[in-house]
């Protein structure tokens, strides 16, 4: 009696599951199917472009940010006087059609396109130009972060790059420099530096981080904080035929495995933050295409050359020759990346490429070690990552090779990590022992790695390693105001032999970060910087 | 029951007043700057100085707290430090998508819960017993990001019934009303959009049930077990009550008190700790709101988005204590 009744409820239960699971399953069918004609792949409709990346923006105004993710929108809203190249970092012209330089490096002429307007209908001309600068150099650094370590700082400021910013006539726009900077056209070409309109941001600063009007591809349309933010066709836009598609929604999805999911089944066209041991996967898969960034970056272990042993040359070099960087490769990067031995990637004009790497030898490392009176090794902290980014996809699993690499030349190596902004900011201090680090590149110019990273200018902020050569320092400042490219490149190569003998770095790995998309995607060009415009993107 | 809503209510001050306290004191005992955090790893230490006083984080910590408190006793909860906007503005839309997931696991929760630990009663020692017993254990251990990610893959990926993340179709997206989105699809009469809303809230929501479906049903069990052996059941039973009556109407009746209690501290809960399943679904939700916050040292939201849920927290508790006087009228609210 009993079980027959428990039986008879279970039957009961399972009825109901099934019921509403199948009419779960109709329903998600046909959804599914009326979703690719909305994706507007078959054409005829609208065409939208879900592109699913890690994380929200912090604000649609790009001169008031840091952060890369608030660019990957921006890209597609404003425009800049100079372009960067669609897959490299060379200046084309942009919102300038053409321009000229002085001799001397202190004069830049920009003639402007015309009959370029805004978002919002007003004009962009000379004198818009002349108020976004205008208002750039009347900020601070909590205003415009960007503006002051670009453009050595604001009105009034010592060590200010640009003295005046005027407008010669409607369409020409007069730059006059206090000191000549070699990468100047290159800063003019980042996104931060992107001309908004006058009109729109006199209403309010803060209003206008939510409201961005530029001149752009794409037009704002709505922001659902830490959810997508969604762009449509700028159906004025000056240059004829573009953009190809009707909207465009950027997703955040924070876990790369779930992110990677939606790729799979098609609620997004395009993913960032591809973990390289998925590329494989995303290749084989028919509905699916891998696209590689090229790189601009550089994953690195830092020794902090005010801890001891780390202050011995010999020791820092030994350390160089302890590591496997290929098996580090090829086992975390899937090989998807260049072996590093400079502190930038390759494709920085000024790239030293006659440096002689250190190879992988143990015995050598503990000859060194013998040189630097330290014949038993010694014990030290190692720090690793907590956290992916695209130049060291697994911080914890590289520590542990590096461990055992030490550990195979007497060096006692404790792994120790802290949460992000700790670990940053304990690093910056000169805390560690040594800690793994990187860089994405802002313009691609060797002065954004090299004089950033490690000059002594840097120590506190960027610097972490706390190195300090006199000569270095010297060749960096020259380099800045070097406008002959040969010479200077000449400067960046003589840099780089003395920072590879003196090694505060053990350079690891430049990674080419991976983005999944759409099998019938097309157009879409990776850009190394990582903000990709995508008016030329479409569906087959 | 009047005097007593307002004790409770009263009691609330001290209680958020010092957690207010505790956090403010953690959140600045760890390492690491907001201003640093702004201006980025390019900042100049003359900058980020210049905005630690600008912040006014260059002042000494107990004046920074009474400034605080003084802003929330007249409603202002701060503005945040990285995106500039009051949090009391921008934070509703977070709050609401997880109140809306959080509502939803909790009566997936609660409907199964409820029955399987009666049943598991009923019929104790039956494979059925034993089974939703082993369920409810492999439930409170289950790593949510573990079931959630697997849950993509079977309803998502294979089977394609479910969608894998989010809370909307984002080609055809919701016009947010009250951010509560079942409710908005509703006001906007896009009934077609009120399944396909519903639908994005399946799988993150029973990813989210599971463990307090799981504490549920064990304590419903327990419960209804001590009451099923006393005197007045027996009665009922002679007296040859359907069995069905006895269990659902009388046993119930007496044993769903601890489970009331139960209910209402893991609805609390939810709304805190539901970071794990708004980061694998993607849900922009208040638990990842205030994470990045921490993440971003960004100060104000952290607090008042600690603030915020500790107050739904007690809110919840005061409403499930109320409930036991309606549920028992022999418990007396003086």
């Amino acid at each position: 009696m009993r079980k027959g009744k428990l039986w008879s409820l279970a039957l009961i239960m399972l009825l109901v599951l099934s019921t509403a699971l199948a009419a779960c399953g109709d329903d998600g069918k046909k959804e599914g199917a009326s979703n690719s004609g909305d994706s507007g792949k078959s054409g005829g409709k609208e065409k939208t472009l879900v592109f699913g990346r890690g994380g929200d923006s912090t604000s649609l105004d790009p001169s008031r940010v840091t952060e890369g993710e608030t660019f990957k929108v921006t890209v597609n809203l404003f425009e800049t006087l100079v372009n960067f190249g669609e897959e490299d970092t060379t200046i084309h012209p942009g919102l300038a059609k053409e321009w000229e330089t002085s001799d001397d490096g202190l004069t830049y002429t920009f003639h402007l396109q015309e009959g370029v307007k805004f978002h919002d209908g007003s004009d962009f001309n000379a004198d818009a130009v002349v108020a976004n600068f205008a208002r750039w150099a009347g900020g601070d650094a909590e205003m415009f972060p960007y503006y002051s370590s670009m453009f050595g700082g604001f009105n009034g400021d010592e060590e200010a790059v640009i003295e005046s910013v005027t407008a010669e006539d409607e369409n020409t726009v007069v730059f006059k420099l206090k000191r000549a900077q070699a990468p100047f056209l290159k800063n003019l070409a980042m996104s931060m530096f992107a001309i908004s309109s006058p009109e729109a941001f006199a209403k309010g600063d803060d209003d206008y981080e939510r409201n961005p009007v530029g001149t752009g591809p794409f037009k704002f349309v709505e922001w659902k904080p830490n959810d997508s933010i969604t762009i449509e066709k700028n159906e004025d836009y000056w240059q004829e035929g573009l953009p190809k598609l009707d909207k465009v929604v950027f997703r955040s999805i924070p876990d790369n495995a779930a992110r990677l999911n939606a790729l799979t089944i098609g609620e997004i066209d395009l993913a960032d933050g591809i973990n390289p041991s998925d590329g494989e996967k995303i290749e084989n898969d028919s509905n699916l295409q891998l696209f590689e960034r090229p790189s601009m970056n550089v994953g690195y272990l830092g020794l902090t050359v005010t801890r001891p042993p780390f202050d011995k040359k010999e020791v820092r070099q030994a350390m160089n020759y302890a590591i496997d960087k290929q098996t580090i490769i090829d086992s975390f990067f899937e090989g998807r990346a260049e072996m590093a031995k400079n502190p930038m990637p390759s494709s920085i004009s000024g790239y030293n490429d006659d440096i002689e790497e250190y190879e992988y030898n143990p015995e050598k490392a503990k000859e060194l070690l013998k040189e630097a009176g330290l014949p038993d090794g010694f014990e030290m902290e190692l720090w690793a990552m907590p956290v992916p980014r695209p130049y060291m996809p697994d911080g914890t699993k590289v520590a542990e090779v590096i461990q055992k690499n030490l550990a195979d030349v007497g060096i006692k190596a404790k792994i120790v990590s802290y949460e992000w902004a700790t670990y940053l900011d304990k690093a910056s201090k000169g805390e560690a022992d040594a800690f793994m680090l990187g860089w994405t590149g802002d313009n691609g110019d060797a002065d954004n790695f090299l004089y950033v990273l490690l000059d002594e200018d840097n120590i506190g902020s960027n610097n972490y390693t706390y190195f300090k050569n006199e000569e270095t320092h010297k060749l960096f400042l020259e380099a800045q105001t070097e406008v002959d490219e040969d010479k200077r490149n000449e400067l960046y190569e003589k840099a780089q032999e003395i920072l590879h003998d003196e090694a505060p770095w053990v350079p690891l790995a430049h990674s080419t970060p991976l983005l999944g998309g759409a099998a019938d995607l097309t157009g879409f060009v990776p850009h190394p910087t990582g903000s990709d415009l995508l008016s030329n993107v479409d569906f087959k | 029951m009047l005097s007593y809503i307002g004790k409770r209510l009263f009691q609330l001050i001290p209680v958020l007043l010092g957690m207010t306290f505790v956090v403010f004191m953690m959140i600045r005992a760890i390492p690491g700057n907001p201003a640093q955090v702004i201006l980025g790893q390019q900042a100049t230490p003359e900058a980020v100085a210049a905005l630690n006083a600008k912040l006014g984080l260059d002042q000494p910590w107990f004046i920074q707290f009474f400034s605080y408190l003084k802003g929330i006793f007249t409603g202002n909860l701060g503005e945040s430090m990285r995106t500039r906007l009051p949090v009391a503005d921008e934070i509703w839309p977070y709050l609401a998508a997880t109140l809306e997931l959080a509502l939803f696991a909790m009566i997936v929760a609660v409907i199964i819960g409820i029955n399987a630990g009666i049943i598991s009663a009923w019929f104790q020692n039956s494979w059925f017993d034993y089974t939703a017993m082993i369920l409810a254990l492999v439930g409170v251990s289950m790593p949510i990001f573990w079931l959630g990610l697997l849950g993509q893959w079977a309803f998502a990926i294979e089977l394609q019934w479910l969608p894998t993340t989010g809370r909307e179709q984002v080609r055809d997206p919701v016009n947010a009303i009250t951010h509560l989105y079942l409710i908005d699809a509703m006001l906007n009469g896009r009934f077609d959009q009120i399944w396909v809303v519903f639908k994005h809230l399946i799988l993150p929501g029973l990813a989210l049930a599971t463990i307090p479906m799981a504490i549920i049903a064990r304590m419903t069990r327990s419960s209804m077990l001590e009451v099923m052996r006393s005197d007045y059941i027996r009665t009922a039973r002679a007296k040859g009550q359907k069995m069905f009556w006895v269990v659902y109407k009388h046993a119930l009746k007496n044993a769903i008190i601890p489970v009331l209690t139960i209910v209402g501290l893991q609805m609390g809960m939810l709304l805190g700790g539901a970071i794990l399943t708004e980061t694998i679904f993607a849900w922009p939700g208040i638990g990842r709101y205030i994470y990045d916050a921490i993440n971003y040292r960004d100060y104000p939201v952290i607090q008042s988005g600690i603030l915020v849920v500790a107050f739904f927290f007690v809110m919840i508790n005061l409403v499930v204590d109320l409930l036991y006087g309606v549920i028992d009228p022999r418990i007396k609210y003086d």
